[in-house]
């Protein structure tokens, strides 16, 4: 397939790619692992004027502990997550989860960063990102901040990134335990429904991805939580607008949120 | 005496496939070449009020622009007439080569554009303005005969294509019918699947005006028929003009058999311009355009005496063969799939009905398997349920019902009640085998334990018969076949010795390049390096029918061991005048003629050096070793088997996990093990994937909502279990090599063995049907309902 022209620009430093978006605003397109720029690309759903390379700009690519914190930038690829003995360590479920995401193909090319920024609402990060209470380092003109991850997850792939800030790194708590299970949709391998558990302080978070317009923290599954994973996982789509597609109705949907909810509860038990 | 024939020798062609060096249509790149890409339409069905293309012809490098009313002319004809009952001829529209007046379809051509580059045709595309008024669309072949639909063809009353029966005199079935002890109702959609061949369909043009010749590089599994339709029904050229190559195709599964408006327009425009124009499609318009299959929706009734005999068999299909005839979408919902209504049963009476319709979806052709996966599933999953519903053991309902073994040549063949001579058959020997294979007994125990423990486990069967070898042309023809279905090979033995293989048939993944030598080889007692297979290249062969239907060997490979024949039989004339001796007296083994009884012989190679170099000859013998010959086959064939299927249900999700899959398989004799296998192997993920995963849905405005591999489920290695599969033989009678065909199989007899292992799983819960694709949704709500 031919893409509609544009330029490329391969960016040296996360500066002057973010002066470039300043420059072009929503004419211009960061572009990293390329696995959800590039098939949109193809098909003319998106026609970028400049696509803005950020892939290999360094220092985006380290895996790092920061006291409580595994430090992941945001142009780690999947693969790179999956087998990096820092995060196996600091937060095994998040290699875990990597190692569920597409094929090999995909891991190796696909980033964090670029996961995170699309945002798509199947996508199976998000719901480990939330679970864990990780917070999501960004950089715009006007500098660094961050972002909490129940702040940052807005839409079916919309986000708390302003136009001009990109993805810097994601910052994820240290845990023991965690556990994410997906139902895969049988052509993407997205996540019908896909629901991580992380064990914490106070007992047990949980994100769910697949099930809404974007990942979420199934907090009244958390609050309800006491020993029954059964009990607490009914609550899965408390007040949650369920999606319906070719594959799975809402009400289908539905059920599987509250049955890997309750498997995943019980697997982390 | 080399022993090539039942070696799994590998293949020969896979170094060039495996290492990147494949020659195929894409990878052709010609001087001065242009690139052609299309406007499709948008739509399932609108009017076309107008088109501007002066944007279009105005941006850089484009080289021509044609709309429906610059080619407006020229139509593919169907290649298979059916007539309706009353005698009529069926409804054929023109299908243009571009849309003429109104779109019939979701990516109907609409417009080409021809430029310098692909860059250049696809930016320009965007700039063609097309008014469209949308109509209302239908895709259902039932909703497109009820009154009040829309109107496919303005022309065509009702969307009807054609109505069909063969059997028995329906009333006779229906009296069967309602007499019977037991009626097996139900009523199912066999859905429209996508064939998603791993190479696009990808076409080349070259006019060449010093010659006035044409080339056409094509994806095609036919080349010579494709240059016959062309020149013959569509262009109006003369045959020796045009030479059609297709070199190595990567997979077709039917797709690729069809002469395509794509194919007719490259041609022709590349004499408009005088220059090559390449199109190769996307993925995206692969989905879109390439011939589907399947699409029926069927009301089946099997009734059964108080033994569980059957005593008769009716359906009534309504086929969609989509918005336009496609070149054999006639012939499959008619004479490949109502002819094997009889299965591997003595049903005695049968009738089947078939309405064929027009809708505004993509054309609807053969399929891996082609009319008989969607007889076979209705015949094969209404045994499973007639089973469960008489409480009768599955397996013991078909050994009831099975026609008696017979080997065609002490025992005649089997006369169906659809018009078919089986040729042999031994249906008990691979039920058995496939029996032992899987520890029936055992598994029936661990299903009631699994139960116990609350998991769901089940055991499908299904023993299928195909019919395959297509075609004896006399046959075919008397039932609408609009070309003969025989099969030319031409053998070249070279002066030294070696030996080149021209032949009819076209390999697109079947591997002839190996299982051909290793006959030739065999035959002639020669070594395989010394023999070489080609096909698909008009100039090269004199004709050829191609590959489909699982007929390469049987039909193809015929031809060849007639040519062989000729060969071995003027060779013994020249070589009883090199040892003085009488042709009774030689006898042919090891590559040389042997005087019987003494040591006196002489090699095949000198033997074709003084063909070729005929000083010391045979008086009257002409020179040369090269023979030619055509096969029209006998009969069709007829492989057999047994699949069982064993799944796990996860009853919370309703996923169904295939545990386990076994093939006992009888396709006659095997030149090749490992490439029987894999086609059987190939096959079943098919047939499996149909069962489970795939399905082309459009919506209600005939939008389709699977046209990409993130929405249209391809079956992948990880669904599938490692497949346990063990073959019979009872050979062919009627053809020289005693094989059947391998290519159809697994795609024919594994799909209703899943979805049998899934209702013996469930069918205890009070379910009594899932459509396919059974997909975990469709499973949970009928456990949930």
């Amino acid at each position: 397939m031919i893409p509609a022209k544009f330029e490329y620009i391969k960016a040296s430093s996360v500066s002057e790619a973010l002066s470039l978006l300043n420059k072009h605003g929503d004419e211009a397109q960061l572009l990293s692992g390329g696995h959800s720029l590039i098939p949109a690309i193809k098909l003319r759903l998106n026609q970028p004027k400049m696509v803005v390379d950020i892939g290999k700009i360094p220092g985006l690519d380290n895996i790092s502990e920061e006291g409580n914190n595994i430090v992941i930038g945001a142009n780690c690829t999947h693969h790179q997550i999956a087998t990096s003995s820092v995060v196996q360590g600091g937060v095994n479920v998040l290699a875990q989860t990597a190692k569920e995401i597409g094929d090999i193909q995909v891991r190796n090319k696909g980033t964090i960063g670029g996961s995170l920024a699309h945002a798509d609402p199947a996508a199976d990060y998000p719901a480990v990102i939330l679970a864990s209470g990780a917070k999501i380092e960004v950089e715009g003109s006007g500098g660094k901040r961050t972002i909490d991850a129940t702040d940052f997850f807005m839409g079916i792939f919309e986000t708390a990134l302003e136009d001009n800030e990109m993805i810097i790194a994601i910052h994820i708590p240290k845990s023991s335990g965690g556990v994410y299970l997906k139902f895969s949709q049988p052509a993407s391998r997205f996540a019908v429904v896909g629901c991580a558990a992380i064990k914490n302080d106070n007992g047990v978070s949980i994100g769910l991805t697949g099930v809404a317009d974007c990942a979420y923290r199934a907090s009244a599954v958390e609050s309800a939580y006491n020993g029954d994973a059964k009990a607490a996982a009914a609550h899965a789509v408390d007040g949650i607008e369920v999606m319906s597609d070719n594959f799975a109705s809402s009400e289908y949907r539905a059920h599987l949120a509250k049955v890997y909810t309750e498997r995943a509860l019980n697997a982390l038990a | 005496m080399s022993n090539y024939i039942g070696q799994s020798i590998k293949r020969r062609e896979d170094d060039r496939f495996i290492t990147g060096k494949g020659k195929y249509t894409d990878d052709i790149v010609l001087p001065k070449m242009t690139h052609l890409a299309f406007v499709r339409s948008p739509y399932a069905h609108a009017k076309i009020n107008s088109i501007d293309t002066k944007a279009a012809l105005a941006h850089p490098g484009v080289v021509a622009v044609y709309t429906g009313e610059d080619c407006g002319n020229f139509g593919v004809p169907c290649g298979w007439q059916v007539n309706f009952k009353n005698g009529d001829t069926m409804k054929e529209p023109t299908h243009p080569l571009l849309a003429v007046g109104k779109a019939k379809h979701v990516g109907e051509n609409v417009v080409a554009i021809i430029a310098e580059t692909l860059q250049d045709a696809r930016d320009a595309a965007e700039l063609v303005e097309v008014d469209y008024e949308e109509l209302p669309a239908v895709t259902n072949p039932n909703a497109a005969i009820q009154p009040g639909a829309p109107q496919v063809h303005d022309d065509i009353p009702n969307n009807v294509v054609f109505d069909f029966a063969l059997g028995n005199p329906k009333e006779e079935v229906d009296a069967a019918i309602d007499g019977a002890n037991h009626v097996t109702k139900l009523d199912f959609k066999n859905q429209r699947l996508a064939p998603n061949a791993i190479e696009p369909r990808s076409y080349i043009a070259d006019y060449d005006v010093t010659v006035d010749k044409y080339t056409l590089y094509t994806s095609t599994q036919n080349p010579h028929l494709i240059r016959l339709l062309m020149c013959a029904f569509v262009l109006g050229l003369p045959e020796h003009k045009v030479r059609v190559i297709s070199h190595d195709v990567g997979g077709g599964f039917g797709s690729k058999i069809y002469h395509y408006t794509e194919e007719a327009l490259v041609t022709w425009a590349s004499k408009q311009i005088g220059r090559p124009i390449k199109w190769t499609s996307d993925r995206s318009e692969a989905f879109l355009t390439d011939a589907h299959g399947r699409d029926y929706v069927t009301t089946a009734e099997m009734g059964f005496d108080n033994n569980g005999k059957i005593v008769a068999f009716r359906v009534h299909s309504d086929a969609n063969l989509g918005a336009y005839l496609s070149t054999f979408s006639t012939a499959c919902p008619t004479y490949l799939h109502a002819t094997l209504a009889q299965g591997c049963y003595t049903t005695p009476l049968i009738n089947i009905d078939v309405t064929a319709t027009f809708t505004n979806t993509n054309p609807v052709d053969a399929y891996r398997g082609a009319g008989r996966p969607e007889m076979t599933y209705m015949i094969e999953h209404l045994m499973d349920t007639a089973a469960l519903e008489m409480k009768i053991d599955p397996v013991e309902l078909r050994k009831i019902n099975f026609i008696p073994a017979f080997d065609g040549v002490n025992q005649p063949g089997y006369q169906t009640q659809v018009a078919l001579q089986y040729d042999s058959g031994d249906y008990h020997a691979t039920l058995d085998r496939a029996l032992e294979m899987v520890g029936y007994d055992q598994f029936r125990k661990d299903q009631e334990e699994a139960r116990k423990n609350g998991k769901l486990l089940g055991i499908g069967f299904s023993t299928y018969i195909e019919a395959c070898g297509i075609a004896p042309s006399a046959v075919v023809g008397s039932l609408g076949a609009r070309a003969g279905l025989y099969e030319s090979a031409h053998v070249r033995v070279q002066p030294t010795g070696s030996v080149s293989v021209f032949t009819g048939s076209h390999s697109h993944g079947q591997g002839h390049e190996t299982s051909y030598a290793q006959f030739v080889a065999d035959t002639l007692g020669i070594p395989m390096e010394n023999v070489d297979i080609i096909h698909g290249d008009t100039n090269e062969v004199a004709f050829g029918m191609g590959t489909y239907g699982s007929r390469s060997l049987a039909v193809g490979g015929s031809a060849i061991m007639k040519s062989l024949d000729k060969i071995l039989e003027k060779g013994a004339k020249i070589a009883a005048h090199k040892l003085e001796a009488a042709v009774e007296d030689l006898e042919y083994a090891e590559g040389k003629w042997t005087v019987k009884g003494t040591d006196k012989s002489i090699a095949f190679g000198d033997v074709s050096l003084t063909a070729y170099v005929p000083h010391d000859y045979p008086e009257g013998l002409e020179p040369g070793l090269d023979f030619s010959s055509f096969y029209d086959p006998a009969n069709f064939t007829y492989p057999f088997g047994t699949h069982i299927a064993i799944v796990e249900i996860d009853k919370d999700t309703g996923k169904v996990t295939l545990k386990r899959f076994i093939a006992c398989d009888d396709v006659g004799n095997v030149i090749n093990p490992m490439i029987v296998e894999g086609q059987i192997h190939g096959g079943v993920a098919q047939g499996v994937g149909q069962a489970l995963l795939e399905g082309v849905d459009y919506d209600e405005n005939g939008q389709m909502i699977t046209g990409s591999f993130m929405d249209y489920a391809m079956p992948r290695a990880d669904d599938f279990p490692f497949f346990e599969t063990d073959r019979k033989v009872t050979p062919c009678p009627h053809n020289p090599l005693g094989v059947k065909g391998a290519g159809e199989a697994g795609a024919i007899g594994s799909t209703p063995a899943v979805a049998n292992a899934v209702m013996d799983a469930i069918s205890h819960l009070g379910i009594k049907d899932i459509q396919m694709p059974i997909t975990s949704e469709r499973v949970w709500k009928a456990m949930n309902s």
